[in-house]
């Protein structure tokens, strides 16, 4: 859809400048380029792709529970549906989302560089990322698997006739994307960020991003191991996790979650990135607490992998074991605390605004509280007897992974659409969009609170009928979410060819990016820019109103 | 309408009321948090709208709020931790005294044993007012025994035993659920408790028995000649196992184990894990040669070995007796059971 854009001109336009997306033209030069920001675009149209795999999925899994008799798929089907929706959803959408996409856009121009450290490693990314794609899909189509995303032995090992081996091996490739990403973020930061652009000048974008790098970095390679291990026990009935064959398989739990929990940051952390920067601007002021925001996404980081086990409080761990993970995990939670006061307390004496960009960031700050409020219930060692494996579970983890990381995406592709296409959105239709995501939501996640209160369990495909008002109510919301995400996908798409020509910061926001042209040239600066000045110095910004650009819509 | 449309799940164990007191502290702890963080973001969007001429005010933090707002929530969150280890430190450790039932769980059925002997498949008689506990293991993948109104879950993980317990309050038939996934059939694999009135349960209790568990046990030890090496005297070539259930046991490699419900599994399916001191390595593996089931009533002799009262273990045997450690003929303690 770039590739369009790029060739067809709107008429009645000034010859265009030259910028990445112009500058060159064919297949060939979008698949063998090395341009962060077209490989962003790559990405973004691949995990666009994939999403929409895995929302169709998640609406097949809401019809089925419309009613409590399991009646409009097998019972084998729907536990290959919610299986794949997860690891669509994890694996080729979530974990990709932000970092690859986003940050393969921004990280090279908040910081002033021309491009990531290893371009072609960017590249080889996101061939391993379609490799593992292609693997995942060739999986669907031949017969799906059932294990549930987790991939629980001995049933992924020895009971499932699906196919347990190639999801194992998609996902193994796909995780090698992210560790380069990962790793190419982490040697531009250190190594390329312009003159004067210090650390405690990076915007929070750029610290989250290296704090999400450094789990890719550490916590993929054990999935990676892990998978590896399911798969040779699968295949060649090496003695591992089944205790039939001398393993155990609390072993594998514990490897699952040593990086599936930090993963759970992988998605959040890029998205609270977004989160300070677009508060920051449609309040016009600099974030609150700077300091404590950025070391928050570091101990965020860090004390992740040391909760995994909190995921495994009923599964026959010790008492002991369970009282520190309980322990650990409460004190993770007091940086994603800290992170929520200091966006309040930007809010106090700004001058804000409600373009689209910060609706997505009231909506994320309301749904990440709530899911990070239940996480305390879920850490809770009396409560998570309860609760445990229900829809409780299902509820959290959709309100920091759905609302939480979704919100901040959909805020970030706004705020920063004028930059990546040159073009404006229509701003009614997307603050309207993000009124339905967030009421969407609420309908469909917030009744399986309830729901999983009441004990219904997760990964049921028919259920008894007195969980059944609640199960409608949230088949409804789906329906509401489902045309709120299509609606900013089309009007990104019409806005592509029909959209107002953006200015170079229609925002007027502070950071680098906005310096670029709308869009950028492939090497984003034209001379390599000096930082003389602090992060979201919008004080100096708003004091020349004369340059203040005209706003959206 | 509200039949089909309940908002809390029914309470009937011990336990249940204690979770459901924490959950709503919890509740109202963070509908506070909620609340705050609500307010003061809507408060803030409406009275620092954008207004022409007036710009913010830029404010650069502040180190003794960021404090604050950082040592509040741990506290806060201290709290809620330790109350939720309390209860589920409660939860996770039996009754000494408790009526036990032995639990396998198979794709997709769940098969239960009472200790007096009566199998049910899928539904599980308690009694009102009496302690519970299931000893659990799988036949196959990972299962999970919840029962939504106890507040109780467990793992019910192959190759081991995993325990929980209750104590039902209230007579009436709960959902029993199956939560972790365990292939096709997961949803099917439900069940249930029926909490009875003592006379009721007794009188069920009455019929339909094969006798004792341990009763079972002690038959399926002697067919299999465990007898043979495992004597009631000191002169076996397996340890005497009078009185070992619950005592700690000396083992070979100079480690020191709890003989529990695992313990013992394991000594039957791996013997030369974990081998009591002074002994050798002369038993044969079970794995495989007995079912779940068996091993459970073979557990539940060895349990009955224990018991002061039980006619076959009437000692006070204190733990094994190795080899080494062999009293003199003469200078017999009396300790043994002829």
């Amino acid at each position: 859809m770039s590739m369009a854009t790029a060739t067809t001109q709107p008429a009645g336009q000034t010859i265009e400048r030259e910028n990445y997306l112009n500058k060159h033209y064919g297949v060939g030069s979008w698949l063998f380029t090395t341009d962060h920001k077209r490989i962003a675009l790559l990405y973004l149209l691949s995990i666009t792709f994939f999403f929409f795999i895995g929302g169709f999925f998640a609406l097949l899994i809401r019809l089925e529970l419309l009613t409590p008799a399991g009646d409009l798929v097998q019972a084998d089907t729907y536990n290959k549906l919610f299986t794949m929706h997860g690891q669509v959803m994890v694996f080729f959408f979530l974990i990709p989302s932000i970092p690859a996409v986003l940050g393969n856009f921004l990280v090279p121009m908040m910081i002033g560089a021309k491009d990531l450290a290893f371009p072609r490693i960017n590249l080889l990314s996101w061939y391993l990322y379609i490799i593992g794609g292609v693997m995942m899909l060739h999986c669907m189509l031949t017969g799906g698997v059932d294990t549930g995303w987790t991939f629980y032995v001995p049933f992924s090992t020895a009971f499932s006739n699906t196919k347990v081996i190639e999801a194992g091996l998609a996902i193994f490739v796909a995780g090698f994307s992210s560790i380069l990403t990962g790793l190419n973020f982490i040697v531009t930061i250190h190594r390329m960020r312009a003159p004067g652009m210090t650390w405690s000048r990076l915007p929070l974008f750029i610290w989250a991003h290296y704090a999400t790098s450094i789990i890719q970095i550490l916590g993929t390679p054990v999935i990676a191991i892990t998978l590896v291990l399911v798969v040779a026990e699968r295949a060649l009935h090496l003695g591992i996790f089944d205790p039939k064959l001398g393993g155990d398989p609390l072993l594998f739990q514990h490897l699952f979650w040593f990086y599936s929990h930090p993963a759970v940051y992988i998605m959040i952390l890029p998205s609270m990135g977004i989160v300070s920067e677009i508060i920051a601007c449609f309040s016009r002021k600099r974030i609150f607490g700077y300091g404590f925001v950025a070391i928050s996404s570091i101990s965020i980081a860090v004390f992740g992998f040391l909760v995994w086990a909190h995921h495994m409080f009923v599964a026959g761990i010790s008492v002991y074991a369970a009282l520190v993970f309980s322990i650990l995990s409460y004190a993770v939670a007091v940086p994603s605390a800290v992170k929520v006061f200091n966006w309040t307390a930007t809010l106090y004496k700004g001058s804000i605004r409600y373009d689209a960009p910060m609706l997505y960031a009231f909506g994320f700050l309301g749904l990440f509280t709530i899911g990070g409020l239940t996480g305390l219930f879920l850490a809770s060692l009396g409560i998570d007897m309860h609760v445990h494996d229900t829809y409780f579970v299902i509820a959290h983890f959709h309100y920091i992974m759905v609302g939480g990381a979704l919100m901040g995406y959909l805020g970030g592709m706004h705020f920063w659409w004028p930059k990546i296409s040159g073009k404006l959105y229509p701003e009614g239709w997307a603050r309207l969009a993000a009124l339905i995501v967030f009421i969407g939501f609420n309908l469909t996640f917030f009744p399986q609170f309830i729901l999983g209160y009441l004990g219904m369990p997760r990964r049921y495909y028919q259920y008894p009928p007195e969980f059944q008002v609640l199960n409608v109510l949230s088949t409804a919301g789906a329906t509401v979410l489902g045309i709120g995400y299509l609606l900013p996908m089309m009007y990104f798409l019409w806005s592509m060819r029909y959209g107002k020509p953006a200015p170079d910061n229609p925002w007027n926001a502070a950071g680098l990016e906005w310096k670029t042209s709308s869009p950028p040239t492939t090497f984003n600066f034209e001379e390599e820019p000096v930082v003389t000045w602090e992060a979201y110095n919008y004080e100096e910004l708003d004091a020349h109103p004369d340059e203040e650009a005209p706003s959206v819509g | 309408m509200f039949d089909n449309f309940p908002l809390w799940p029914d309470r009937a164990s011990t336990a249940a009321g204690n979770v459901d007191a924490l959950f709503i502290f919890l509740i109202i702890v963070s509908g506070l948090m909620t609340g705050l963080i609500f307010t003061a973001v809507l408060y803030f969007a409406a009275r620092y709208r954008r207004q022409r001429g007036v710009r913010a005010e830029q404010i650069e933090g502040s180190t003794p709020l960021e404090l604050t707002w950082s040592v509040i929530p741990f506290f806060v969150f201290m709290a809620i931790f330790a109350w939720g280890a309390v209860v589920y430190f409660k939860s996770r450790t039996p009754p000494g005294d408790s009526t036990e039932v032995y639990v396998v769980a198979k794709q997709w059925m769940w098969k239960l044993e009472h200790a007096e002997g009566q199998r049910e498949i899928n539904e599980l008689h308690v009694p009102v007012g009496r302690d519970v506990k299931l000893i659990m293991t799988s036949q196959d993948v990972i299962h999970s025994f919840f029962v939504p109104a106890f507040r109780m879950k467990q793992d019910v993980v192959p190759g081991r035993y995993t325990v929980a317990w209750f104590r039902a309050t209230k007579p009436g038939t709960y959902h029993l659920f199956c939560t972790q996934y365990c292939g096709t059939q997961h949803s099917g694999m439900i069940g249930y408790v029926i909490v009875q009135e003592p006379a009721q349960y007794e009188a069920w209790m009455s019929g339909g028995s094969t006798g004792p568990l341990s009763a079972t046990g002690e038959k399926i030890f002697a067919e299999l000649g465990c007898v043979t090496c495992h004597r009631t005297d000191s002169q076996g070539r397996g340890p005497n196992l009078q009185g070992v259930f619950g005592k700690p046991v000396q083992l070979e490699d100079g480690r020191s184990v709890m003989a529990d419900e695992n313990y013992i599994r394991e000594c039957i399916l791996d013997p030369g894990a974990k081998r009591v001191k002074g002994f050798q390595p002369i038993m044969p593996t079970f794995q495989g040669l007995v079912s779940e089931e068996q091993v459970n009533a073979l557990v539940a002799y060895v349990k009955s070995l224990a018991q002061p009262g039980t006619a076959a273990a009437t000692t006070k045997t204190a733990a094994v007796v190795s080899p080494q450690d062999r009293p003199e003929p003469a200078h017999s303690t009396g300790s043994q059971v002829q």
